[in-house]
């Protein structure tokens, strides 16, 4: 299990990389507040557990032309046509505090994208800041309804559901 | 020990060789700290097997950097705290604030390295815009507790929240200790995270050793839902 979790942390260092450096410093993935690879910003995250059907997630940059989540009907394995590309979705994991379901775009062996195809612990209308007797850090924020945020303290307790509904989706692309 | 790293690297961005040099970097320091690998240096370390002088110097660093944060905790952190041998809560900020190292030594100027929720940023999140790094609220999961706005700057938080996946007990945690989360904010992520552990370890302590810390900045929150901040927290930039 360590040896997994460590490929898998491995996988995604590198394809965060990726996107990071491929997309000349266009925001793709942290803008849309996660620590991880790759949340389409603003989807809805109604998506259901079935991989065979997908909601309309889009990842925000357009330039990461290998990726099949910006097609509405793309299925769970499907091949793109011309660009090769495949998506897995993985099983949809439960958290104490939401449910994690990643889906991943793969060409050949390799990972082009990661997404988030349910994850409602985090999803945009629940990231709203806590304005009871909370002291303000930052004025402009604590009046926001999306905190537009580049990551996330304190947050690694998704990280098991995350790494879980990886690893089933890259199971299924036999990676 | 299944941390999940990430990079942001932002414009102008630096080569895929110096991205690989920071995978790299990292696997390694999981082999050799990882208390959860019984071959690891730090493992075999600890049962006596090796010597300090036959581990890589990165090992002896850490060990007298934790023989200092000691000093400076008033003992709150220790590599020692349950028994064996455990530098870990110094060595995870200090892998990243090493990573981010790498990449500006790369030619990176602006990145965002998050391990585990312990976030080290360089530079800008856009021309003139700081990086915005939200603060998980722990006593609302999903939520934001804050946002803290920087340049270079390193964030941890230790706290029921992050370990909650983990020791799911959320009523042991709140008898034991008056604070459900502690959030530190300075420059460099080594010391940041190690003031965090130590800080949420002192309960109500903490908010008094804080303060006797030039340049560090705080937000605690109690279990009771009472928050506190450091004096100039909210003018930190």
């Amino acid at each position: 299990m360590k040896r997994v979790l460590l490929s898998v942390t491995a996988t995604i260092l590198g394809l965060v990389a990726l996107l990071g450096y491929k997309t000349h410093g266009q925001v793709t993935t942290a803008s849309s507040g996660l620590p991880s690879a790759s949340l389409p910003g603003g989807s809805s995250t109604t998506a259901p557990a079935d991989p065979g059907s997908t909601s309309s997630v889009a990842p925000p940059d357009p330039t990461a032309s290998t990726t099949t989540a910006s097609s509405p009907t793309a299925a769970s394995g499907s091949v793109v046509s011309g660009s090769a590309a495949s998506t897995f979705t993985g099983a949809a994991e439960s958290t104490p505090y939401g449910v994690v379901q990643v889906r991943i775009t793969v060409v050949g062996k390799t990972i082009t994208n990661v997404a988030f195809a349910q994850l409602t612990a985090f999803d945009d209308r629940s990231q709203r800041i806590n304005s009871g007797a909370a002291p303000i850090l930052l004025q402009e924020t604590l009046s926001a309804q999306s905190a537009n945020i580049d990551s996330v303290s304190g947050a690694s307790y998704t990280s098991q559901g995350y790494q879980q509904s990886l690893q089933s989706a890259l199971d299924q692309a036999g990676i | 020990m299944g941390t999940v790293f990430s990079l942001d690297v932002r414009a102008p961005g630096i080569d895929h060789t110096g991205i690989d040099a920071v995978v790299a970097w990292l696997h390694w320091v999981d082999e050799t700290f990882s208390t959860y690998q019984a071959d690891s240096q730090i493992s075999r370390l600890g049962r006596g097997e090796l010597a300090i002088g036959q581990c890589p110097p990165e090992v002896r660093e850490i060990l007298e950097r934790c023989n200092e944060l000691e000093t400076e905790t008033d003992g709150y952190f220790s590599a020692y705290a349950g028994g064996a041998l455990d530098p870990s809560g110094l060595v995870k900020g200090w892998a990243i604030q090493r990573a981010s190292e790498m990449l500006a030594a790369a030619g990176s100027i602006n990145h965002c390295v998050n391990g585990g929720g312990d976030v080290q940023c360089t530079g800008s999140a856009a021309p003139g815009t700081p990086w915005r790094i939200g603060i998980a609220d722990p006593l609302s999961p999903g939520e934001l507790a804050g946002v803290v706005a920087g340049h270079d700057v390193a964030v941890a938080t230790s706290g029921s929240a992050e370990r909650g996946a983990h020791i799911i007990d959320p009523h042991t945690e709140m008898r034991t200790n008056a604070l459900a989360g502690v959030t530190v904010v300075a420059a460099q992520l080594a010391t940041v995270d190690a003031y965090a552990t130590a800080a949420f370890a002192m309960g109500g302590r903490a908010p008094a050793w804080i303060e006797s810390k030039p340049g560090y900045h705080a937000l605690i929150i109690y279990a009771d839902g009472r928050r506190w901040t450091t004096p100039n927290f909210m003018a930190h930039q």
